[in-house]
């Protein structure tokens, strides 16, 4: 992620670095996960077995019960993943393309847990919330996903309508001087 | 402000993550149904001073609609269910019975 | 005269003095005053005007409690107004004035209201305005309006930040005093989460000024030692100029901190703390009572335990000769105060016949005067204390001496701050002993688990002792630790305490007891808002016996303090004059926050560009740098047209229709819904979902749908896509994005979740782009790679393919009545597809328009827009599209809804046109048309058509299809509009202009 030429917009005025990366290949893939067909199936094609609730390994993550967001691996493509997952779950099922429709952010800092606390209603403290966990829910009122990409990373994605947005938010919540330093003390 | 438990989710959030959307269990009327039958099901719904059956929507995270069966005056919350079915599983009636044995079931 | 002694007051530091401004005039305090102490060390003893009588008024109180210095503060973008001087600390550069007085505090012509007092009782407003009528209007009214409220109202817009901070603790206790300091350390030493908030600045409350010795250590000594010990535990933190503001339902509570405002900064000014705590300890503490006589409010006379405040922490002297006015012996503390520091007591006059106890002894010793049994029979003085006439307490009030003085410390004893434990329902028992309410531990506020959530430590929880407040800590503090699921293994041994024994209190709510009226007419309860005992007394002959129908006819309590000093006098009062218990009597309500917070913290971040996330298409940077102004459709923001040079709104408007009828036009159409449906039961899912049917849509074509809810009327509408047999694309309206996408899944989620289907909202994936006109053909065949000809894809079809080299998806539908096409990329070549469409038809002058121009080409064709044609009372009937309603199919959403007698019969509104009888003036957005006196409907879209050269509308008019031809009026603002009623469809009705 530390790659400058993968972000389309960087700020690193404030007492977290906040970076909007360019676009991460994603599918979409809904269908029964409780299948146990579809779960080894999932597992040959992917190389990872499906993640437990609210949890991401391996660029997979569990979004719902039914749903999971898979991150393309380099030298894949969305389309080729697709093609994969309609010819190899004979379940009823849903894939598709989603990497146009989210917008994604790096947050890099010791202090990335406490940019997200002032928008986010949930635990962000260590214990309760670390490398593995995915979360969905809202930062103010922008309805996000995010998870640690390591002890001092978080990636963050929203909606591509609200890149812009979602940008100028974080950037004002990292501000110097700013933190509240609770999470981080 | 309340705590609910998404059961899709299995993690305990507050209100500002969740869509209330009224009671929960009532049965579709469609064509062939009573003037009464089908205003009822629009229209009437139930209010009462104790247990209650919500609808609810966990909009903010995973998606999923489940039902939660609360006190509406003093907000106990008895537990949260699958919206896939059509009444209150048998526990929580057994949990609500024993706090409060007064109440009878009638969702 | 109050001023600045040498002695004590620890919490300023006398080397670095701070100028600061009030009333226009140069101050000097040091830094650590409050703006209150900083006013008293200069003399300042009037700091504002009563709100109703506009009687002088000075410093009561040390804290957030203060009802008389408030004061509008700061300038500009920084102005507020109500902010107390006692929670202000000065920094260099502050600005105050006082509040509520014209043309200046010193002399007020609104004091006359003080004369007429008489005439101005409890409840006057709802007996004096009634007559004559029209007085209201031009008198009453406006002088009310003019003298309504205390500050003056922000005129410049706050040029603060602020933001919210989630947090999750296991234990959060509200209070920085002893006892929350000792339940902090005790609850910390389980390995609990801890987070204890201070509203002050400096930790230890009482202990900094009252004279104990704990384990061998004096008051401040023990306060650090509590902090030392804290400070090595990593699980506790403390929050210092944070309040505890307030506790809500399943441990919710909300921490209230004021980041900068001793210290302006860019920072944020305040931080709203969203706290979720398992357990809630409050140790809030106690508030002093006033005692009530006559003349309590002149400036000067203070709560004793404030006066000690000041003389200890800030180094001030209240006044040179202070008279002590008690019920209990915790005044005794303020007079050896005082005597430490050298200043004079003339007296203190004790209520109880009996008088105090060891504290007593010590100012016996001292030679300072002591009577007991004697009562302040009324204060003297104008516009500050000259002295006080004592008199019998068992008395009437005739005056047995006048003692001159500056300064009355009053004491009428405490009332255990019980406001957070009673926000979300945790109860009150009456203390008889301490006569004050304290939190019933059997009774709390209960969470989710219908457990109690919240304890209470310290005096908060009534214990009035040292020993009994460090105690209830460590007990409060043991409880919560083990309800959180953490265990302390070793009691931990009591702290020794020494303090001296203190006599009981005595309830005295009127001094002397049986005062006459014309005493208690001149004895304040709430100085606020400037009710009397007579008052309340004249509320309960009135008939007022419920304590909350007294606060309202009074307006007891009601003012910016809520009451904290004059509730439970006032309760009091009412209880004798009712004859009635105090505790049968009750207390109202306390409600969230416990002092004011800004409106600021509310809002948090969201104001300015954060105020409302705004989307936005991956072309509208374009329209943006092209002249374009947006409008607002849910949220995004979307061209409404584009600007050329010179141009007006309407000429843009104009030239954008003309140029796409004529040639060709390019539009935006993104932001439409865009929802994947599939699975084997895809078609069967869509047949439920929409009025007509989907599910015999053959692959590679699009059907225009409609939505209704569950009552038949209509909910949205847009056109489906077979992408292949088991998978659909659903479009929806820009409104309908997110709400159908929710819709959809609800009914698979909890009616149908039998059936095999999947949704994915996949709006953002793909930018569409409509390519309208005689031309389109040719401006897409320019681009090359599709074959687009009307035999290869006909009106209604699709193709999938590359066009200019990208991978797209063209539909041929139109909603402008053009030969009309809609090309859909990924999102990322969106805009790349744009210029590639402008370049491809500049031959053509293609040109872009916005959703007005497209809104006009709609209305000429009748077509309808779901939020202007309907509004959620409106069918598919309603609107002459009964053929998009299925009658084969046994069920559908809104099917059984339709049916209802009224939706069925006769004389509903329907859609017809409206041709205005005049060629240039447009009938106004959403007029009424009248009939007979009668509203018989109302227009729904209006424009001006530049291909017709005149205006056209929409309406919805009571059995309008039956009224073909008819002139119907519309009066507007004193205007009458005509207009004939005519078929909806304007402009090429038969439809050849798209199907080319």
């Amino acid at each position: 992620m530390s790659d400058l030429m993968s972000f389309s917009e960087i700020d690193g005025s404030g007492a977290v670095l906040i970076a909007a990366q360019r676009r991460v290949a994603m599918v979409t893939l809904k269908t029964d996960l409780s299948n146990k067909i579809t779960r080894a199936a999932i597992k040959k094609l992917l190389g990872t077995t499906v993640p437990a609730q609210r949890k991401i390994a391996n660029g997979v993550a569990w979004m719902a019960p039914d749903e999971l967001l898979i991150m393309v691996p380099e030298g894949s493509t969305p389309e080729a993943q697709i093609e994969q997952l309609n010819a190899n779950i004979k379940a009823p099922m849903l894939a598709v393309d989603v990497s146009d429709a989210r917008a994604v952010f790096t947050l890099k800092g010791n202090n990335a847990r406490e940019v997200l606390a002032k928008g986010a209603p949930i635990d962000l403290s260590a214990d309760a919330f670390a490398q593995g966990d995915f979360r969905r829910t809202r930062l103010g009122q922008v309805a996000v996903a995010f998870w640690m990409e390591a002890d001092d990373e978080i990636t963050l994605i929203c909606f591509a309508s609200l890149r812009q947005f979602m940008f100028d938010w974080l950037v004002n919540a990292a501000q110097k001087g700013s933190l509240p330093a609770y999470l981080n003390r | 402000m309340l705590l609910l438990t998404c059961p899709y989710c299995g993690v305990e959030a507050e209100e500002t993550e969740f869509l209330g959307a009224g009671q929960a269990h009532l049965k579709r009327h469609m064509d062939g149904s009573t003037d009464g039958e089908f205003t009822a099901y629009l229209f009437e719904r139930k209010n009462p001073k104790g247990i209650v059956f919500e609808r609810w929507r966990h909009v903010y995270g995973c998606g999923k609609w489940f039902h939660a069966a609360r006190c509406a005056v003093t907000l106990e919350v008895f537990g949260t269910y699958s919206a896939q079915t059509f009444e209150p599983p048998k526990d929580i009636i057994a949990k609500i019975k024993a706090k409060r044995p007064e109440w009878e079931a009638k969702p | 005269m109050s001023f600045r002694i040498p002695e004590f007051g620890h919490l300023i530091d006398r080397k670095k003095p701070v100028s600061f401004s009030f009333n226009g005039k140069t101050v000097q305090g040091f830094a650590g005053d409050t703006l209150a102490s900083a006013l008293m060390a200069t003399d300042h003893r009037m700091v504002g005007r009563s709100f109703k009588y506009h009687r002088p008024r000075g410093i009561v109180a040390s804290g957030g409690e203060e009802p008389n210095a408030l004061m509008n503060m700061g300038e500009g973008g920084r102005f507020e107004p109500n902010q107390r001087a006692t929670t202000t600390e000065v920094f260099e550069g502050l600005t105050a004035r006082s509040q509520n007085h014209w043309p200046s505090l010193n002399f007020d012509i609104g004091a006359i209201n003080n004369r007429l007092s008489r005439f101005l009782p409890a409840g006057f407003y709802y007996k004096t305005f009634m007559k004559p009528q029209w007085a209201w209007k031009h008198i009453f009214e406006p002088i009310i309006r003019n003298s309504a409220g205390l500050g003056q109202a922000p005129s410049e817009r706050d040029a603060d930040r602020y933001e919210y901070f989630y947090c999750y603790t296991d234990i959060l206790i509200a209070g920085g005093g002893v006892a929350g300091l000792e339940a902090a350390l005790e609850a910390g030493r389980s390995g609990a989460k801890v987070l204890l908030l201070e509203q002050s600045p400096h930790f230890g409350g009482r202990f900094m000024v009252d004279d104990v010795m704990v384990d061998g250590r004096d008051g401040p000594a023990h306060i650090a030692h509590l902090l030392a010990e804290i400070s090595t535990m990593p699980n506790v933190t403390l929050r210092n100029r944070t309040q505890g503001a307030g506790v809500f339902d399943h441990g919710y509570a909300l921490g209230y901190e004021r980041l900068t405002d001793h210290a302006p900064a860019s920072t944020p000014r305040h931080r709203l703390w969203r706290i979720r705590a398992k357990r809630i300890i409050t140790a809030t503490g106690a508030l002093e009572r006033t005692l009530n006589f006559a003349g309590n409010d002149l400036p000067g006379v203070m709560l004793a335990g404030a006066v000690r405040d000041y003389v200890r922490l800030y180094g001030v002297a209240p006044g040179a000769r202070t008279v002590v006015v008690t019920n209990n012996d915790d005044a005794y503390r303020t007079a050896l105060t005082l005597h430490a520091a050298g200043l004079e007591i003339p007296a203190i006059i004790d209520a109880r016949p009996q008088g105090g106890g060891a504290l007593a002894e010590q100012a016996r010793a001292l030679g300072i005067r002591i009577e007991t049994g004697h009562a302040i029979a009324k204060v003297t003085g104008k516009k500050h204390v000259t002295g006080v006439e004592i008199c019998l307490q068992s008395g009437t009030g005739g005056a047995v001496e006048t003692i001159p003085c500056d300064c009355v410390a009053m004491s009428g004893g405490f009332s255990p701050v019980v406001h957070l434990w009673s926000h979300c329902g945790g109860k009150l028992n009456w203390d008889a002993a301490n006569a004050m309410f304290s939190p019933d531990p059997s009774r709390p506020p209960t969470d989710q688990n219908g457990e109690g959530f919240v304890l209470t430590a310290g005096t908060a929880f009534g214990a009035l002792t040292t020993q009994a407040c460090l105690q209830s800590a460590t007990l409060a503090a043991r409880q919560a630790a083990k309800e959180v699921g953490r265990s302390l293994k070793a009691e931990t041994a009591p702290r020794e305490v020494q303090s001296p024994d203190e006599s009981a209190m005595a309830p005295i709510w009127s001094m002397p007891a049986n005062a006459p009226y014309k005493l208690r007419a001149k004895t304040f309860l709430d100085f606020q808002n400037d009710v009397k005992v007579s008052d309340v007394q004249l509320a309960a002959r009135e008939g007022f016996e419920s304590v909350e129908h007294t606060k309202r006819y009074t307006t007891l309590g009601m003012a910016t303090d809520q009451g904290k000093l004059s509730n439970i006098n006032g309760l009091a009062v009412l209880a004798g004059a009712l004859n009635a218990e105090i505790p049968d009597v009750g207390t109202t309500t306390f409600r969230p926050p416990y002092t004011p917070i800004s409106l600021g913290a509310i809002a948090g971040e969201a104001s300015g560009p954060l105020f409302k996330p705004t989307r936005k298409t991956a072309i509208d940077g374009w329209h943006e740098s092209h002249g374009a102004i947006f409008e607002p459709v849910a949220d995004w923001r979307r061209a409404y047209a584009y600007i050329q040079d010179g141009e007006t709104t309407q000429d843009a408007i104009t030239r954008e229709i003309l140029a796409t009828r004529g040639s060709v036009g390019l539009f935006d159409a993104s932001t439409l819904g865009k929802i994947i449906v599939k699975g084997p039961d895809a078609g069967k899912f869509l047949d439920l979902l929409y009025t007509n049917m989907m599910s015999t849509l053959k692959v590679g074509k699009c059907r225009y749908g409609l939505m209704c809810n569950e009552n038949g009327f209509l909910m949205d509408d847009g056109v489906v896509a077979r992408l292949d047999d088991e998978t659909f694309l659903c479009h929806t309206t820009t409104g309908g994005s997110d709400r159908i996408y929710a819709h959809m899944e609800e009914w698979l989620q909890t009616e149908w979740w039998d059936l095999k289907a999947f949704t994915a909202n996949i709006t953002e994936q793909f930018t569409q782009i409509v390519v309208a006109g005689p031309n389109a053909r040719k401006v897409l065949e320019a681009l090359g790679g599709l074959d687009v000809s009307r035999e290869a894809l006909p009106f209604m079809g699709f193709v999938e393919g590359t066009l200019g080299g990208l991978q797209a998806r063209i539909f041929r539908i139109s909603f402008s009545g053009e030969l009309s096409y809609e090309v859909a990329v990924p999102a990322s070549q969106g805009l790349l597809l744009w210029n590639l469409l402008l370049q491809a038809g500049a031959d053509y002058g293609i040109a872009p328009y916005g959703t007005e121009a497209l809104h006009v080409m709609r209305g000429e064709k009748g077509f309808v827009v779901v939020g202007d044609e309907s509004d959620g009372t409106v069918t598919p009937h309603d609107l002459g599209m009964s053929w998009a309603v299925s009658k084969k199919k046994e069920d559908f959403i809104g099917k059984r809804g339709m049916q209802r007698s009224f939706l069925v019969a006769e004389g509903r509104k329907q859609l017809v046109g409206l041709r205005t009888l005049s060629d240039t003036e447009k009938l106004p957005e959403s007029a009424h048309a009248v009939e007979d006196g009668k509203a018989i409907g109302h227009v729904t879209s209006t424009y001006f058509s530049p291909t017709l050269g005149h205006p056209i509308a929409m309406a919805l008019i009571h059995g309008g299809r039956d009224r073909m031809g008819d002139v119907l009026s519309f009066p507007v603002g004193g205007k009458v509009h005509k207009a004939r009623v005519v078929d909806p469809v304007f402009y090429d009705k038969k439809g050849a202009q798209q199907d080319v």
